[in-house]
């Protein structure tokens, strides 16, 4: 009994697991309260009003840590309602310990369906990927940003990066990228590749490999961004143009596998994880998109039946 | 003949400022420190014209306000007061397509349009190679991020034109991958200049260029810039304490004191016929 | 082409105390197209502080300076704007002095060059004219390719001379170009400027050597003594 509330108060209880439904009530629809969601969708109006533009918002505490998709989080939360049907994915994977326990408290607190179906959901929660399969205008795909700073790798002070981009001056970038190509004879950048948004703004498509890039620009879904820790929200609106920078002779290209297909689903265009098998130290390929590995994987068994 | 760069009552002032700021410096209170407020006075209206294919001088002690007026002139900080014209016609038409209104005060343009100004139509060269260069970047690089500003998307044609200014400015083009924090303090300002030179500017400004280099390099340096102002034709402001440096490079001269213009006239007069009394001061004090 | 009137040059020494030191006590003097006029007087008069008077490279204290230019018709050289006299300086107006005071660190057929170079000829032409007038003024071909600091007095004379009459001025001033040159080269010198003041020159010059201001000038002005008050 602790000591100082009115006994009263806390009715014993069997286990402590049937006192979670009544303390639900406690919170509002979807965890927020209506405050902070009007915020939060304020500032995405203004995101997607400016494409590709950081806006600041006041990142509220989550129930889980700063870096694990406080951002997106917020975002999904600030979205969602009844109708909707959420997935929420991790590099890809619908299974992985992040996505599902970012999926259980969303519906915990919401009571929406969930759904590992791409093409079924109308909320993706999405860290460092975007679905293989192609997104419709009815999708939402929310992405959990670490650094929304693309400058940020150029240029450590706030206070420049913020000059640079309101005078679009993006020259320091394009230097980062020349160096590399000079050093390396092709731009190494990885995931994180930096994207113009609608010809203006600068923009870190959060770590998604250079194999989604081309997915960003003139999409029908409507693409958002949150970084919690770093609070800003920005936006790429459907049909809008997002344009990796490249030089007229070092053209952007996507990852390169080789020929390689998937170990499970066979596909050949899609993007590949590598896999070592820890006992033959033999090196196999598949998909980074479960759900989409797991829909032809069906679909090649139906076929064979 | 028009000028192609007209400064008009250029003024930096530093701190609050009062109403009895102008009276009370300048170089006849022989402060640049307003007594009652406090605020420093960097330059006070400040008017000078250059000329197409000219190299005017601008010559004073540290603190005179010389550097703060190319600084101001390559937009490096926002003027207190003054009015700045390019008349680019009047002058070589250099490879951008960036038009500039004579009639326009650069000042009161957005910061963009400045940079734009900066980027395609000025070049400058700094005392510090560090504010002029990325010191970690390859000396291409440093180059080419002038061209990328200006445009330029193309990482070959670049690299060549880099190299053909690395060779102009007398830098072995083999190091051209190298980083300029590398470099010896004279092929630093080598740099510095190249990426100065890159697009073609209408306006150079040094400021300080030899200040602190060995006296052979410095000759060097100097007889470099000479070289290619002749041969390139652009209108050049030096900024030195150098005599020297200023008999060497220019035409015409101003000599600043306290953030003041006290006498300008040509280099050769202002070294022989000295009118200012300060002028006077440090045309004896050549060693 | 070239009228001196009351012309007076002072210099007030700051550095001194205000202390004023008279360069010359004023002058009037003209001098016609085409002809050669001589400033004689001891030394000490103030005959190439009026030269540089007339060149700007003095500040006139008091008087004016009357030019008939080619580029801008009849000025005041005391007021004409700075880019202007730089302009005179460069297409029509020449001074030569007993001093060689060219850049450092230039080979000597470039110095030369120069204006020929700075007046639109191709470099390598220029440097033909410039080889073949150093050549003239007996200055070893093996000498061309050097920098001018190294030589002698004589040749850094010949050297100025040469610069100034590649492309022969409308107006020369000339302040003792010959002081320290031998008999042979001297006739050279005075050769060249015979030729150049038939072609047209007017020349305002300083020479030490009556022999030379007989044979070249028209008019000989004598310098008057300075007013020794302050």
């Amino acid at each position: 009994m602790t000591p100082g509330l009115p006994s009263e108060a806390t009715p014993p209880v069997a286990d402590w697991r049937d006192a979670m439904p009544s303390n639900r009530h406690r919170y509002s629809y979807a965890f927020l309260d209506e405050g902070a969601k009007r915020e939060i969708r304020r500032k995405m109006l203004k995101a997607v009003a400016i494409p590709g533009c950081q806006v600041g918002f006041g990142s509220r505490e989550m129930p889980i840590a700063r870096g694990w998709g406080t951002g997106g989080l917020q975002l999904t939360l600030a979205l969602i309602g009844p109708d909707d049907v959420l997935k929420v994915i991790d590099q890809g994977a619908d299974d992985s310990v992040n996505a599902v326990n970012i999926k259980k408290f969303v519906q915990r607190v919401t009571d929406v369906p969930l759904t590992t179906d791409t093409a079924a959901a109308t909320l993706i929660q999405t860290r460092h990927r975007i679905p293989e399969s192609p997104l419709g205008p009815h999708q939402l795909l929310v992405f959990q940003v670490p650094i929304p700073e693309p400058l940020r790798l150029v240029e450590p002070s706030e206070r420049k990066t913020r000059r640079m981009h309101a005078e679009a001056d993006y020259s320091r970038m394009w230097l980062y990228l020349y160096e590399d190509i000079v050093k390396f004879n092709e731009i190494t950048v990885g995931a994180r590749y930096p994207v113009i948004v609608n010809r203006r703004y600068l923009m870190d498509p959060s770590p998604i490999p250079r194999w989604d890039v081309p997915k960003l620009n003139r999409g029908e879904a409507l693409f958002l961004f949150c970084a919690g820790r770093e609070k800003r929200i920005y936006a790429v609106p459907p049909h809008t143009e997002v344009t990796p920078l490249s030089f007229e002779d070092f053209a952007f290209r996507v990852e390169d596998f080789h020929g390689r297909r998937c170990e499970r689903c066979g596909a050949g265009h899609s993007f590949l994880d590598e896999v070592v098998d820890d006992e033959s130290g033999r090196r196999t390929y598949s998909c980074s998109d479960t759900a989409f590995c797991d829909q032809r994987s069906r679909q090649n068994r139906q076929g064979s039946r | 003949m028009k000028p192609i760069l007209r400064v008009r009552e250029l003024t930096k002032r530093y701190g609050p400022g009062c109403p009895d700021c102008f009276d009370l410096t300048g170089a006849g209170q022989g402060t640049n420190q307003c007594p009652r407020c406090k605020s420093i006075l960097a330059c006070r209206q400040v008017s000078f014209d250059l000329f197409p294919n000219e190299v005017l001088g601008v010559v004073g002690e540290s603190g005179s306000g010389k550097s703060t007026v190319v600084r101001l002139l390559h937009f490096d900080f926002e003027p207190t007061a003054g009015r700045f014209y390019l008349d680019l016609k009047a002058g070589q038409q250099s490879g951008s397509a960036l038009a500039i209104d004579p009639d326009q005060d650069l000042f009161a343009l957005s910061a963009f349009h400045r940079r734009r100004i900066r980027n395609e139509r000025m070049g400058i060269v700094y005392q510090n190679a560090r504010m002029g260069l990325h010191l970690k970047v390859s000396a291409g690089g440093n180059i080419a991020e002038r061209l990328l500003m200006a445009g330029w998307r193309h990482v070959g044609r670049m690299q060549s034109r880099a190299a053909q200014l690395l060779e102009q400015t007398e830098v072995p083009v083999r190091r051209m991958n190298e980083p300029p924090r590398n470099f010896s303090g004279g092929m630093q300002q080598r740099v510095q200049i190249a990426k100065a030179l890159s697009t073609q500017p209408a306006v150079l400004l040094l400021d300080e260029v030899t200040t602190g280099l060995d006296v052979s390099v410095q000759a060097r340096v100097l007889d470099l810039i000479r070289s290619l102002q002749q041969e390139l034709g652009v209108a050049t402001i030096v900024v030195s304490h150098d005599l020297g440096v200023i008999r060497l490079l220019t035409s015409r001269t101003i000599v600043m004191r306290h953030g003041c213009i006290v006498e300008a006239g040509l280099s050769d007069q202002i070294l022989e016929d000295p009118q200012h009394p300060y002028t006077q001061l440090l045309v004896n004090s050549v060693l | 082409m070239l009228t001196v009137e009351n012309l007076e040059k002072r210099f007030v020494s700051h550095v001194l105390d205000g202390k004023q030191i008279v360069g010359f006590s004023p002058i009037s003097f003209t001098v016609p197209n085409g002809t050669a006029m001589g400033l004689s007087g001891p030394s000490g008069y103030g005959k190439s502080s009026v030269l540089k008077c007339i060149y700007r490279t003095y500040l006139a204290s008091s008087g004016r300076i009357t030019y008939d230019s080619e580029a801008f018709g009849r000025i005041h050289l005391t007021e004409l704007p700075e880019n202007q006299i730089l302009a005179l300086r460069r297409r029509e107006m020449g001074y030569v002095t007993q001093f060689l005071s060219v850049l450092p660190r230039v080979p000597v057929l470039d110095v030369v060059a120069e204006p020929l170079v700075h007046a639109g000829v191709d470099r390598s032409e220029a440097r033909r004219a410039a080889g073949a007038l150093l050549q003239r003024l007996r200055i070893d071909a093996r000498l061309h390719d050097t920098y001018p600091a190294t030589f002698s007095g004589g040749e850094k004379q010949r050297v100025n001379l040469a610069r100034a009459v590649i492309r022969p001025p409308r107006l020369l001033l000339l302040d003792e170009p010959t002081a320290s040159l031998d008999a042979a080269a001297m006739r050279v010198v005075l050769e060249l400027l015979v030729e150049m003041k038939q072609k047209g020159t007017t020349m305002i010059a300083i020479f030490h050597d009556r022999s030379i201001m007989d044979r070249l000038m028209d008019d000989i002005y004598n310098m008057p003594e300075k007013e020794t008050h302050s």
